[in-house]
Order: structure tokens, then C-alpha cells, then sequence
């Protein structure tokens, strides 16, 4: 499951393309998304999380909220990365 | 053009009913909600029994929105709750239902709305606040902080949202008669009008001009505004 959302998340970003966020690379399992040397600047990662959070209900059919407290904290943000987001919407999954 | 797909909170009764009916008139495609049954329906009407505070409720809104129109345009958090009492007799449960409603409901909304609308790059976004805001009305503490939160969302959202190509903005009615101050004794309704530029009851027509003004694709360089009527 978590391997799929994660080539769901780097499918989602290619659509939205370099011009919606602002991107100079294309995304891996490892990019860092946001924070210190995050690829995304604040808008592009609201971008990428609106696109994300639709993606995954028109595959899943489940309506999930990536919003999360921890967004700026360094350390444990969901937004780290693409592997970080992907086991976050994973879990926010199954408690939905 | 395609027809204007609107969402409306608040739909059972009231100035939501009222807004439902005349946008369904006006062509629009309505999408409304409330806690209860409403009781009326209209060809272009869809109603969704959900609390605007739960977020597992309102969220099939939104996807059916999505599904059915991939887009939305318009957004009315007209609905809304009071409580008429001084702060001293005012129980917690109380302050805390009129915050949820009327705050958090609020936020859901647009938060939701927003990530439709941007899809589009266009949205128009009503809150709903009242003059007892500007007037300080005694005997409504609660409802008066609940309704000020809801302007201080409104103008931090159109900022927030403003590259999206959503305007956010107020509006914010006299008393009209309905259910929320058919409880507030007369004396007190007279002695708000009083203070009112023009001293008369609002009408549901007031209301509506002002949220078709707001609605207007014209209007999309118009936000965080807060319109109050009767002159206050
Ligand atoms: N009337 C006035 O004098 C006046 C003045 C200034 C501002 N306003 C504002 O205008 C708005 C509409 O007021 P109104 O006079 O039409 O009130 P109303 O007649 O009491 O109607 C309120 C509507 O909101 C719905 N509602 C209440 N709580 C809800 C919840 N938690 N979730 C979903 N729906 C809910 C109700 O349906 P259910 O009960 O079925 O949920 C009903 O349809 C409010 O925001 C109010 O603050 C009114």
C-alpha cells in the first residue's frame, strides 16, 4: 500500500508539472519535500497536498485530510518526504 | 458558461433556505446541508443531512461535489446558532456549540472549499457574521465572539487565498425574523434597530443583495470585506 502511494504521489506531482510547483526535479521515494532542502515552497507543498489527497480518493475511495499539526517541526513532519507522506496518508487511511 | 455550482450550509430554514430556493431560481446547482431534514425540495436541490462541525459528515459533501461537477464555485456558511443570555448565565456546552458551529464550521468549509476551488482558480466564499459584532450587543457574549472569529477567518483566508482566485468576505445582517431571534424579547430587538443608521427589520432580500454582489465574477477584486447592514 505504501509503496503504491508513493508512485501515486511522484505520478500526481509529474501531472501537476514544474510550473504548478515550481519544481527544477523529478521526485523519488526519497526527495525531501519540505523544510531543509526541501524541494517545495509553502504554496507548492499546499499544491502537491490538495492534488495528493484527491489522487487518493479517486483510487482508494476514501476521503482523507493530510493536514497535520507537526507540518513545520524539522523532525517529524509528514511533509519531510515522499516515503514520509506516503506512510502518513497510509495510515490516515486505515483510521478513516 | 456551465451553471454555477453552489454550495449553501444551513438550508433546513431560515435566510439558508431562502438562499437555496432563489439560487436554485436563478439556475444555479444547489448543494445544501443541516442537521435536519429539510422538508422542502427543489429540482437542482441536493441536501445532505451533516453537522457543519463533524468532520466525517461534511467531508461526502465535498467528494460528492467533486464527482458530480469536479468544481465548485460559490460557498454560504450561512449556517449559524445564538444564544441569548448574559455571559454570567451562560453555560460552558453552550459557548462550546455555538464555537463549533459557527467557527469550526466555518473553517471546515472553506478549507474544504478551497481545495476545490483552486483546482479552478476561481471561488467566491460568503461567511456569515451580524452587526451585534460592531454594535458590542450585550447579552450575547458567545455568539458575538464566535461571529468575530469568523471575521478574523475571513481575513486571513482571502489573503491565504487570494492566489487561488478565491474572494472571501462577510456579510453581516440587522435582526430578521427567523427562529435564531424569534426567543429575543421584542424590547431588546427595538432598542438594536434603534441604533441601526437606517431603523428598520432586515429583509431576506438584503441579505441576498449583498451575497449576489459578493458572487459577482465581478467582484474578484473585492475581499476580506465585511458588509454590514442597515447603516451600522
Ligand atoms: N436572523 C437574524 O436576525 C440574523 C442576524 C444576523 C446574522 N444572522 C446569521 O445568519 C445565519 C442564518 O441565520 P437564520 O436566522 O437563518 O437562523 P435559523 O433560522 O435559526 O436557521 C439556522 C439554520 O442553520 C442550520 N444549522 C444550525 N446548526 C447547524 C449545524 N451544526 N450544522 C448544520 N446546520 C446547522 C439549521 O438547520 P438544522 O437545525 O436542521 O441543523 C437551520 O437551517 C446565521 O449564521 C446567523 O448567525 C442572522
Amino acid at each position: 500500500m505504501q509503496q503504491e502511494i508513493v508512485e501515486l504521489i511522484i505520478k500526481t506531482a509529474k501531472e501537476l508539472g514544474d510550473e504548478e510547483l515550481s519544481l527544477s526535479q523529478e521526485l523519488n521515494a526519497d526527495t525531501q519535500l519540505f523544510g531543509k532542502d526541501g524541494v517545495l515552497d509553502s504554496m507548492g507543498l499546499v499544491t502537491l497536498i490538495i492534488a495528493v489527497e484527491q489522487a487518493i480518493e479517486d483510487r482508494y475511495e476514501v476521503s482523507v485530510a493530510l493536514a497535520d499539526e507537526k507540518a513545520l517541526s524539522q523532525a517529524r513532519s509528514p511533509y519531510r518526504s515522499v516515503t514520509r507522506l506516503a506512510e502518513y496518508a497510509a495510515g490516515q487511511m486505515q483510521d478513516t | 458558461m456551465s451553471a454555477p455550482v453552489t454550495l449553501i450550509t444551513g438550508t433546513r430554514k431560515g435566510i439558508g433556505r431562502h438562499l437555496a430556493e432563489y439560487y436554485c431560481d436563478r439556475g444555479h446547482i444547489v448543494y445544501g446541508c443541516s442537521r435536519g431534514d429539510p422538508g422542502w425540495s427543489r429540482e437542482n436541490y441536493k441536501h445532505f443531512v451533516a453537522d457543519v462541525s463533524n468532520e466525517g459528515e461534511v467531508k461526502p459533501i465535498f467528494s460528492a461535489i467533486r464527482r458530480e461537477h469536479g468544481r465548485l464555485d460559490n460557498l454560504l456558511n450561512n449556517a449559524g446558532i445564538a444564544s441569548m443570555n448574559h455571559s454570567i448565565l451562560t453555560p460552558m456546552d453552550t459557548v462550546k456549540k455555538i464555537m463549533e458551529t459557527n467557527v469550526i464550521g466555518s473553517f471546515l468549509f472553506c478549507r474544504e472549499a478551497a481545495k476545490l476551488m483552486k483546482a479552478n482558480k476561481y471561488g467566491r466564499i460568503v461567511n456569515f457574521s451580524t452587526v451585534a459584532v460592531p454594535l458590542k450587543l450585550e447579552g450575547e457574549a458567545a455568539y458575538v465572539a464566535s461571529k468575530s472569529a469568523v471575521e478574523g477567518l475571513t481575513n486571513v483566508l482571502s489573503r491565504e487565498f487570494a492566489s487561488f482566485g478565491v474572494t472571501v468576505n462577510v456579510v453581516g445582517p440587522v435582526p430578521i425574523e427567523t427562529d435564531l431571534i424569534r426567543a429575543v424579547p421584542k424590547e431588546k430587538i427595538e432598542a438594536l434597530v434603534a441604533r441601526q443608521a437606517i431603523k428598520r427589520l432586515g429583509q431576506m432580500e438584503d441579505v441576498v443583495n449583498v451575497v449576489d454582489f459578493f458572487l459577482k465574477r465581478e467582484s474578484e477584486f473585492i475581499t476580506g470585506q465585511s458588509l454590514y447592514l442597515g447603516g451600522v
